[in-house]
């Protein structure tokens, strides 16, 4: 049960969040390829690693905030 | 203390195990072996067990070391191949009540040895939250098994004066270590067990060692035992059933075993140390029964019947390799130790290789004091939290012996001996120093009996060298082709062989083989203790409606929809479920017809930028839309699949009401969330769930008017898809002019507290009941889709026939980038079709695949056409029965909705389909059953709505008037009035969410524990800024209660929510058993979850808490917190 740190309420168990998937990745604005299209749709990282991605603390405060997480060790941090 | 075994009484002591229990009692055979079916004794007396496993009452398996006796308990062992009797497993008979709890600490120690105990003591000197938790009814781990004297007294003393900080849980085994140090434990108490689960800052594992034995000839009889048991029995139990010993010490416990065997009357007929002279037990003797009589010795046989086997110990790593640590072989130790750690944990004492007791106090000293300090210097530190628990490397300390002294315990310096180290002193102890033990594991024999290494899943060293043997080299690979480690013991006291065993054979070091990986639990854990309290009705929360009484006391039939409870029909006078739809469709199209549509979702939107928002949201235009009218709404996902739909009404010019369906109004919600915060925050808009906050019912039906005259006069005259705030029943309420299928309809919403008024008043005049069947009916004879029926992610809007809702005008909508993708916009995808099965009568079954109408399937083999796979689509055959063709054949699509109707007299469906239309014969195949059917337009009943308006009110406006009839089901339903009572309500009686529970409430009340509901409580969620009042729930959101007067903007919510009081000591003992947060530190309030639902919990004062829950979900925490006490 991962341990993460909501900004808002402070350090929580994984189960009142939902998974929110990669981080950063914008909604296209203005005129884009199929290709760009299907990647901003379908396409994510899935790195050995440190990975930016994002939660909803949809059982508190409801706030979507990201996080760095190493995904063999499970640590969390802040998103730098 | 009475007991049973196999039927047979028998007597122990208190305090015994099991296990002890029958040694005294002179059962030497507890059981057989699982493959071979050979007899087998008590090995040892911990958890490790591998041969002593019975069936107590209900529990199919314990092992007999870890049971405690009690009066009464009957144990039978097990033979061959276990099997849970389900009769005897059921809940019939077992009264236990397992719960679970949530504890938070500073310092969790695992072990109540002298490492744990020492850890503990020194973790609360430093000022910590210390929680110590240990498997044994009593305290002092292996020091309960010695003789050992600390400081010339018996140990017990020493560990009796010890001042542990905290809270102590005995008879408590840590099962799992999992992520960011939460560490899961099973505490076995009489009325049932209690499943703890701890998050700890930081953990000390002082889990101890497990004694081995190696593998020699005949090493599993009855009466060869570890050496640390023999002495366990001896010493704790007073049970010393032995005449003759003969000890096998590879290492030095086994010369203190023998030395208190001695002292328990036992004699030694010789100590075999291998480390002396070399020689080893190379086989045993037994009687008739197989139970040891002899052990040979080479060539010399020593009459014994009891082989004390000391093999060596293994550091239980199993918690601290389950924390993803590794571990390293010693080669001092001959054993797996803790190597690198991944968590903020410490192995102290034998768990880390460190055996002496002196020096496992020490160590524990050192890792407790070590603990402390690491939490202390977080406390309060910016941005503390998971960082303090999740991260690997930067404050985990190092298990690993190597970084410290091993050998000399005296080397050890304990912190005792500084000054200002708060008085830690480590005890004198009479220990002798311990020396190095044998790196011997396995004993090639004389005889050709077979040399185990597993008892539990009868493996022996043949099987691992045939193992070897077909070129396996790892031990994973090993384990799982002769299942070596897989028994219910988890391979304790053989994973360590096995390695041993393999490194010899394949002659490499134990340290190359490596060992298997460490999987929770570390015991076996019930089903039982796993579900706690979460089973029968409180297995998932069940949400009900403001009128779910009235619906039961009408003899609903009821649908689970998401975790809703929903009508699905009202059968009246037993009539089948068929019939009452029929009944209720008919009322519905001919008369007047009520539903309880409460659970559709309800989102109140306010902001400047509202509708530009819902633009983006939803696929058509509500910027546009005039204030105070209705419009439907479908929502895409970004791939372009519908979502979700609904009606939206403007409210105001920067407020809207958005309706979701029923089963997704949280995703919805959370959808709006996600695009605002995490694409255009900039924008000025926010969502509040009203969803439990408005009671809803929906009238629909020619004659619905007069039902509307007599609840909300003001909104008779509504137009279609218009809104009007009006008062319904004497209070403010809403009606909306919303209809799903196609009659004259209204949705009335009242405030949760008078919706079973409202119900009661509709009903009363002159509606009749209709449950979701009905609704599913009415609206698939209109060939409206539902989301999550007619769709399933896959679906467009264009492929639902409606692209005449999705906006060419917008720049921008979520999905109509995909909208444009070459799969998306191509011409053969599947699309929303009616159709009609050739038999009027015939129901199609929903999943029904569709296939082209085709050739017999029952012929003359040369007429069937093996065509290949996938692509032979025959055309209708001419003539003969039409079915599918023989072999695969195309899908074209699958029926999503089939009924009968009463308006059309016959069963009809919808289904998606590609590359046909209306005219086109289909073949439905569902089960074996072959139907053919028609494709037509997916619109069955008034394809020209011209029935949306209904018919006008009567001249004198009430309901019974009926210058029409008012058809015969509602003459029926009017019949039910005729105890005088009005059928016209003007008053609303108002009743609280946990009203029905007040009686028990008060039942289970007193000065220790106190629970109510505060009803009627007015609330307001207000966002943006601060109102100065209230609990703050988030960024920018307050939740406002009581007597206050309201300012613009804030949402009126006091239907969302409900308020359950608890006071008194015992308070927190509830709460603890369904919220994961640390009470200790809430700050005020918190949003969280209790049990399994949202609630925002607030602590008034000490013992004073109110947990403000969803009114649907009331009715499940009231259960859940009358289950709580019962409980405690």
């Amino acid at each position: 049960m991962l341990l993460i740190d909501c900004p808002h309420c402070g350090p929580r168990d994984e189960n009142e969040y939902h998974y929110g998937g990669q981080a950063g990745i914008p909604y296209p604005l203005g005129e884009t390829t199929d290709e760009e299209w299907a990647a901003f749709v379908f396409l994510r990282d899935n790195p050995k690693g440190w990975f930016r991605e994002r939660w909803f603390h949809a059982h508190g405060c409801r706030t979507w905030f990201d996080v760095e997480r190493h995904t063999v060790t499970h640590e969390v941090r802040k998103a730098r | 203390m009475r007991f049973t075994f196999d039927g047979r009484p028998m007597e122990g002591e208190p305090g015994d195990t099991l296990a002890a229990a029958l040694l005294r009692g002179g059962v030497r055979i507890v059981g057989r072996s699982v493959e071979l079916g050979r007899p087998r004794g008590v090995f040892t007396a911990g958890p490790e067990e591998p041969n002593a496993l019975v069936r107590v009452g209900a529990d199919p398996m314990l092992a007999a070391t870890t049971v405690e006796l009690y009066d009464g308990l009957e144990a039978w062992s097990l033979r061959g191949k276990g099997r849970v009797d389900v009769s005897a497993a059921s809940d019939a008979g077992d009264g236990r009540r397992c719960d679970k709890g949530y504890l938070h600490c500073d310092v969790l120690v695992v072990g109540g040895g002298p490492a744990g105990l020492a850890a503990a003591t020194a973790a609360g000197m430093a000022g910590a939250r210390v929680i110590l938790m240990d498997d044994q009814p009593r305290l002092g781990g292996d020091l309960l098994n010695s003789r050992t004297l600390l400081d010339g007294r018996p140990a017990t003393d020493w560990v009796d004066a010890l001042d542990l900080p905290g809270r102590v849980l005995t008879r408590t085994t840590a099962i799992g270590y999992y992520d960011h140090n939460y560490v899961v434990a099973v505490e076995r108490r009489a009325r049932g067990e209690r499943l703890w689960h701890v998050r700890a800052r930081r953990v000390v594992l002082a889990t101890g060692a497990h004694e081995r034995s190696l593998a020699f000839p005949g090493n599993d009889r009855p009466g060869v035992m570890l050496a640390s048991a023999a002495r366990a029995y001896a010493n704790r139990y007073g049970v010393a059933p032995w005449r003759r010993a003969v000890v096998f010490a590879c290492t030095d416990s086994g010369h203190e075993a023998a030395r208190d065997l001695v002292a328990a009357g036992v004699e030694i007929a010789e100590i075999v140390d291998p480390r002396v002279d070399g020689q080893v037990v190379t086989g045993t003797t037994g009687d008739a029964e197989g139970v040891l009589n002899g052990v040979q010795v080479g060539a010399r046989h020593l009459e014994a019947d009891l082989l004390a086997v000391a093999g060596g110990w293994n550091p239980a790593v199993h918690l601290f390799s389950q924390s993803q640590g590794r571990v390293r072989f010693d080669e001092d130790l001959q054993a797996f130790v803790p190597g690198t750690s991944a968590q903020a944990e410490r192995s102290a004492g034998a768990c880390a290789g460190r055996y002496g007791t002196r020096e496992a106090i020490a160590d524990g000293y050192a890792a407790g004091t070590e603990a402390a300090e690491a939490t202390r210097s977080r406390t309060g530190a910016a941005g503390d939290g998971a960082a303090g628990t999740g991260v690997a490397g930067t404050g985990a300390a190092s298990s690993d012996p190597a970084d410290r002294e091993v050998a000399d315990p005296g080397a050890v310096q304990p912190r005792a001996a500084e000054p200002g180290a708060g008085g830690l002193r480590v005890p004198e102890c009479d220990e002798r120093p311990l020396g190095r033990p044998a790196a011997l594991w396995v004993v090639e024999g004389s005889s050709d009996e077979p040399a185990f290494a597993d008892l539990h899943r009868d493996v022996t060293v043949a099987d691992l060298a045939r193992a070897t043997g077909a070129g396996m080299r790892s031990v994973e690979h090993v384990k799982r082709y002769t299942t070596a480690g897989t028994g219910a013991d988890q391979g304790k006291t053989s994973g360590a062989v096995v390695v041993g065993v393999m490194s010899a054979l394949l002659g490499a070091a134990p340290g190359q083989v490596g060992t298997t990986t460490f999987r929770p639990p570390y015991t076996p854990v019930s089903f039982a203790t796993l579900a706690g309290r979460d089973r029968g009705e409180l297995s998932d929360p069940v949400r009900t409606t403001a009128m779910h009484d009235a619906h039961v006391a009408r003899g609903a039939v009821f649908e689970d929809v998401g975790q809703w409870k929903r009508p699905w029909y009202f059968p009246q006078d037993g009539e089948p479920m068929e019939a009452a739809v029929r009944r209720e469709c008919h009322a519905a199209r001919t008369a007047v017809a009520a539903m309880d549509a409460s659970t559709l979702g309800k989102i109140d939107i306010r902001g400047a930028d509202a509708g530009a928002f819902l633009d983006l949201i939803y696929t058509n235009l509500y910027s546009t839309l005039a204030v105070g009218a209705c419009r439907y709404g479908l929502m895409c996902g970004a791939d372009g699949m519908v979502f979700d739909d609904g009606t939206t009404t403007r409210l105001a010019e920067d407020h809207y009401l958005m309706t979701t369906t029923t089963g997704n109004a949280a995703a919805v919600l959370d959808w709006l969330e996600e695009w605002h915060q995490t694409e255009w925050p900039g924008m000025d808009v926010s969502f509040t769930s009203v969803t439990d906050h408005w009671a809803t019912v929906a009238v629909a039906g020619p004659h619905a008017r007069r039902v509307i005259a007599a609840v909300a006069p003001e909104a008779v005259e509504l137009p279609f898809m218009r809104y009007a705030a009006t008062d319904v029943l004497g209070v403010p309420g809403r009606v909306f002019r919303i209809s799903f299928s196609g009659e004259l309809a209204y949705e009335v919403n009242v405030p949760w507290a008078y919706g079973r008024a409202l119900w009661e008043a509709v009903l009363a005049a002159g509606a009749v009941p209709y449950g979701t069947e009905t609704m599913h009916v009415l609206r698939a004879e209109k060939g409206f889709a539902i989301v999550g029926q007619e769709t399933d992610g896959t679906v467009t809007p264009q492929d639902l026939g409606m692209a005449w809702i999705v906006s060419r005008r917008k720049p921008e909508f979520v999905g109509r980038r995909s909208h444009l993708r070459p799969d998306t916009a191509r011409e053969d995808r599947k699309r929303l079709i009616g159709l009609l099965p050739d038999d009027p009568g015939a129901r199609l079954e929903e999943g029904a695949q569709l296939v082209a109408a085709g050739r017999p399937t029952e012929g003359p083999a040369e007429d069937r056409v093996e065509g290949p796979a996938g692509d032979r689509v025959e055309g209708p055959a001419e003539g003969g029965v039409e079915g599918p063709v023989e072999g695969p054949v195309p899908m074209l699509g699958h029926v999503t909705s089939a009924y009968h109707s009463a308006a059309l007299g016959r069963t009809f469906g919808l289904a998606l389909a590609r590359g046909v239309g209306p005219g086109d014969r289909l073949t439905a195949v569902s089960g074996g059953v072959t139907q053919p059917v028609t494709v037509v337009e997916p619109v069955f009943y008034d394809p020209d709505n011209a029935r949306r308006d209904g018919e006008p009110l009567p001249d004198d406006g009430g309901p019974a008037a009926g210058g029409r009839s008012l058809g015969h089901f509602s003459e029926e339903a009017r019949g039910r009035q005729s105890d005088g009572r009005p059928a016209r309500v003007r008053e609303a009686r108002a009743e609280s969410p946990a009203a029905g529970f007040a009686a028990r409430f008060e039942a289970v009340s007193g000065p220790a524990l106190s629970v109510r509901e505060v009803p009627f409580e007015p609330m307001w969620e207000v966002r943006g800024q601060d109102p100065g009042v209230g609990l703050r729930l988030g960024p920018s959101w307050w939740l406002v209660s009581g007597d206050i007067v309201p300012r613009d903007g804030w949402v009126d919510v006091s239907g969302q929510r409900t308020i359950l009081e608890l006071t008194g000591p015992q308070a927190e003992d509830v709460l603890i058993t369904g919220c994961p947060i640390d009470l200790e530190t809430l700050p005020g309030h918190a949003q969280t979850l209790l049990g399994k639902t949202s609630v925002v919990l607030e602590r008034r004062g000490p013992g004073d808490y109110r947990v403000y829950v969803r009114s649907s979900f009331t009715r499940y925490l009231a259960q859940w917190l009358l289950d709580a006490i019962s409980a405690l």
